[in-house]
């Protein structure tokens, strides 16, 4: 056993022993902590893919806090007919990632989690991921919205527990393939820049200058090397 | 530990592969000269698959592209290094801040930077004709004007010819259409009577030459290109001169200690540490080329202290490290309701930065600052990274409906505000003034035990007054796009918003030339008045700085110096 499976399996292990150990329902996802593939990340220098390892090595959540904010993450991003879900982009193990890259996001997540399971506990006499559907929409409806003219740090706990997830959630899905997709975001491949089709600027109510325009670029031209008469005229 | 020589003596050694080394090293070793180059960071070359970061996708960065203690710009930014690199420290003095980027990686800056390309003009070299504020160069314009001719046609850059008073014309390429955002800019600056350009920028819109690819419009410069469509100095510079025959020996991953002089106080070579090894090693030339960034090239020159140089090389004014200044910057954004609901039908990566620029427009003897700034815009429909979606629907609140909640209305205010925020950023000219500094703090060594530099670096008033306009000036243009501007307005208490200098990454004016040895650094060739055989390429011997991105003029400079040595070494004056 190597020694990122080894500290896997410690924590997780421990973890799992904690919670039998007070009567909790073990938990089914620690079947899922398989090594995962080693993963070349681009242009990276050796301290950079240090620190990647050194952090996937590493693991924050719990598998219920797992099995909690995959739910959660899912009440935010829900899959349906028409869209992918916040489980389908792995949001979760995404946001696992983040509370190791920026540490000061854990106590809000980890304190953020156990608010949720006192107050659905409180609320319905089970904790959160038991919950129904029903019951878990009543407590985010009143942690979910928040007053943009009061400053962050004046806000509620929970408000901002519930926008850390968001927007981690947020962020996670749409910068996964299916996120892009879904949002809709042409680039990031080669193309020829021509300017902004008619009917966008139409819809917009705008339009380019016959005298801007004759100074661009001509995109027949653009394999042609350049030449320049001497007082800076492009000639080619 | 005994230090190992090499017994090559080079014609010139050259410390640092960023603009100014890369192109000393291109012009040098085209001319026959054994050129070495010492470069602090690893090899780079953006063609190689295992360099490269251009075409990934958020989801290829397991923090999708946020930024890092190594890419202070994002995970993806092709610039090592940073504000803050473990075992390389520096210090600040009077509590005072100045932030220090560094990049250590052949190429150096250059695989980071904007591709701004602005040619100071003619005011720029006599500003203290002009204002009776700092120095005047001892070059004008015309001196420049020709190594700025080469460099266009060397490297190719995109703008237009508009015959403007201090934003000289040049040999352009064609720029590139402007995108819908900046449509918008153009409709608010006119409104506000302020002009607009195309932008200057080096990327190659069309092909320049049969070794560097055109641009294929990924808008991902600092990511580094792979087929060096955009400028850096080791793809434009220092490759093609390996192609055409220069003989250069790079030496990564080598930080240079000093400058090693005999008896007469000459430059012998170079020390330098290995990093690999950790061990001190000592290279042999008939001249010393630095081009270590402004802020490292005072360090080498104050480090290298001998019985003929007790004040550091080329010290004897006691000017080197003086008169360091940054560009000002500051910014604002606004979200834009009539860029809502946008189409995602077609790209619009463009280039790696703005289609359109705002050179300086105003009249300074009316103003309360001496100086100008420029405009950057930035905005659009871009991949989404690291923040894309947090607080996905904030801007409600302009409308008078819910901020936050959950489930499918996020998806949907994600797309109504997608491309929407329109931003404008400053970068304006400060004084250069002596009391502005970095110095060797005699209590700190970096882990190679090189004394490191402290800073001390204050703004005026007139900086902050430059500031204030700024941000009235950008709010009156959000306005005038029909925009909501996001934010405070910043006020007194922050300055206006002022960045902490070293922030824009212009640092310039620490071995100032001039005539005379008892006020400045270097002569006009950029060769120090102490010592005939060295000479600084970086931005070190700016006398000003502009209301301009600095690396074009580093660029023409460093062609001139460096043709100025290759014609020293030919007449055997040095």
């Amino acid at each position: 056993m190597d020694r990122r499976k080894s500290l896997k399996s410690i924590v997780l292990g421990s973890v799992a022993g904690g919670l039998a150990v007070h009567g909790c329902k073990p938990s089914t996802v620690t079947e899922e902590f398989v090594e995962p593939p080693k993963i070349n990340y681009p242009g990276r220098v050796s301290l950079e893919e240090e620190l990647i390892e050194e952090l996937t090595d590493e693991q924050f959540l719990n598998p219920h806090e797992i099995e909690t904010l995959t739910i959660l993450c899912d009440l935010i991003l829900p899959p349906s007919q028409e869209f992918k879900g916040a489980s389908d982009a792995d949001v979760v193990s995404f946001i696992e990632f983040m509370a190791k890259d920026v540490p000061t996001y854990q106590p809000n997540i980890r304190g953020g989690l156990m608010w949720l399971d006192h107050n659905c506990n409180t609320e319905n006499g089970v904790e959160f991921k038991a919950a129904t559907v029903e019951q878990q929409k009543a407590i985010l409806d009143g942690v979910a919205f928040y007053d943009p003219e009061t400053p962050a740090n004046e806000r509620p706990f929970e408000v901002n527990f519930f926008s850390l997830i968001r927007n981690l959630t947020m962020t996670g899905f749409y910068t996964s393939k299916i996120g892009i997709e879904e949002i809709g975001y042409k680039g990031n491949q080669p193309n020829v820049w021509d300017g902004v089709p008619d009917d966008v600027l139409e819809q917009h109510s705008v339009s380019y200058d016959e005298e801007w325009l004759a100074k661009c670029v001509d995109q027949s031209k653009r394999g042609i090397i350049a030449e320049w008469d001497k007082k800076g005229n492009l000639i080619s | 530990m005994q230090i190992i020589e090499n017994s090559t003596v080079y014609d010139a050694i050259i410390v640092g592969s960023g603009a100014g080394g890369g192109m000393s090293a291109k012009v040098l070793s085209e001319a026959g000269l054994k050129v070495a180059v010492v470069e602090a960071g690893p090899f780079f070359d953006p063609a190689k698959p295992e360099h490269q970061t251009q075409l990934k996708w958020p989801y290829e960065s397991p923090r999708r592209g946020k930024s890092t203690r190594f890419r202070p710009f994002g995970d993806f930014d092709a610039a090592y290094g940073g504000w803050d690199i473990e075992g390389e420290p520096y210090t600040q003095k009077d509590g005072t801040k100045f932030e220090w980027f560094r990049s250590r990686m052949l190429g150096g800056r250059t695989n980071h930077w904007g591709r701004i390309s602005l040619r100071f003009g003619p005011k720029d070299f006599k500003h203290k004709d002009v204002d009776g504020h700092g120095d005047n160069w001892p070059i004008s314009y015309d001196d420049v004007k020709p190594y700025y001719d080469k460099v266009d046609k060397m490297i190719g850059v995109f703008g237009t010819n508009e015959g403007l008073d201090n934003d000289p014309d040049g040999f352009f390429l064609p720029p590139p259409k402007p995108r819908l955002h900046e449509l918008f800019y153009i409709k608010g600056a006119r409104k506000t009577n302020i002009p607009v350009y195309p932008s200057r920028m080096s990327m190659l819109t069309k092909k320049i030459n049969n070794d560097r690819g055109v641009c294929f419009y990924c808008g991902q410069c600092n990511r580094a290109c792979q087929v060096y469509a955009d400028f850096s100095a080791g793809t434009c510079l220092i490759f093609p001169a390996q192609k055409n025959g220069g003989q250069i020996d790079l030496f990564v991953n080598c930080m240079v200690r000093e400058v090693t002089t005999d008896e007469e106080g000459r430059a012998t070579g170079v020390s330098y540490i290995n990093k690999e090894d950790r061990k001190e090693y000592k290279l042999k030339g008939k001249v010393v080329v630095l081009g270590a960034s402004a802020c490292s090239s005072a360090r080498i020159l104050l480090n290298s202290k001998s019985k003929q140089h007790p004040n550091g090389l080329g010290n004897s004014s006691d000017v080197v490290g003086k008169y360091l200044h940054d560009s000002t910057g500051a910014d604002r954004a606004a979200f834009i309701p009539d860029l809502m609901n946008r189409k995602v039908s077609y790209n619009e990566d463009g280039v790696g930065g703005m289609h359109v620029y705002s050179p300086w427009w105003g009249d300074n003897s009316k103003l309360d600052f001496p100086r100008g700034y420029h405009i950057e815009v930035w905005g659009g429909m871009g991949m989404p990274s690291y923040g894309f979606g947090f607080n996905a629907n904030e801007f409600n609140k302009f409308f008078g409906t819910k901020v936050g909640g959950y489930g499918d209305v996020l998806r949907s205010d994600a797309k109504k505000y997608y491309g929407a925020v329109v931003g404008m950023a400053g970068r304006g000219e400060s004084i250069a003034r002596r009391d502005n500094y970095c110095e060797i703090d005699p209590t700190t060594v970096d882990e190679f035990g090189i004394p490191v530099l402290r800073f001390h670096y204050k703004w005026s008033q007139y900086e902050i007054n430059q500031a204030k306009h700024m941000q009235d000036t950008f709010e009156e243009i959000l306005i005038n796009m029909g925009g909501e501007p996001l934010g405070d307005k910043p006020a007194k208490d922050t300055n206006y918003g002022l960045h902490n200098p070293g922030n824009i990454i212009h640092e310039v004016g620490t071995t100032r030339m001039g005539d005379n040895p008892k006020t400045s650094v270097t002569n006009k060739y950029q060769q120090l008045h102490d010592v005939d055989n060295v000479f600084i390429v970086d931005a070190g011997p700016f006398t000003s700085q502009a209301d301009k991105n600095c690396t074009w003029t580093i660029l023409a400079l460093s062609m001139r110096a460096s043709e100025y040595i290759v014609e020293q070494l030919k007449q055997q004056n040095i």
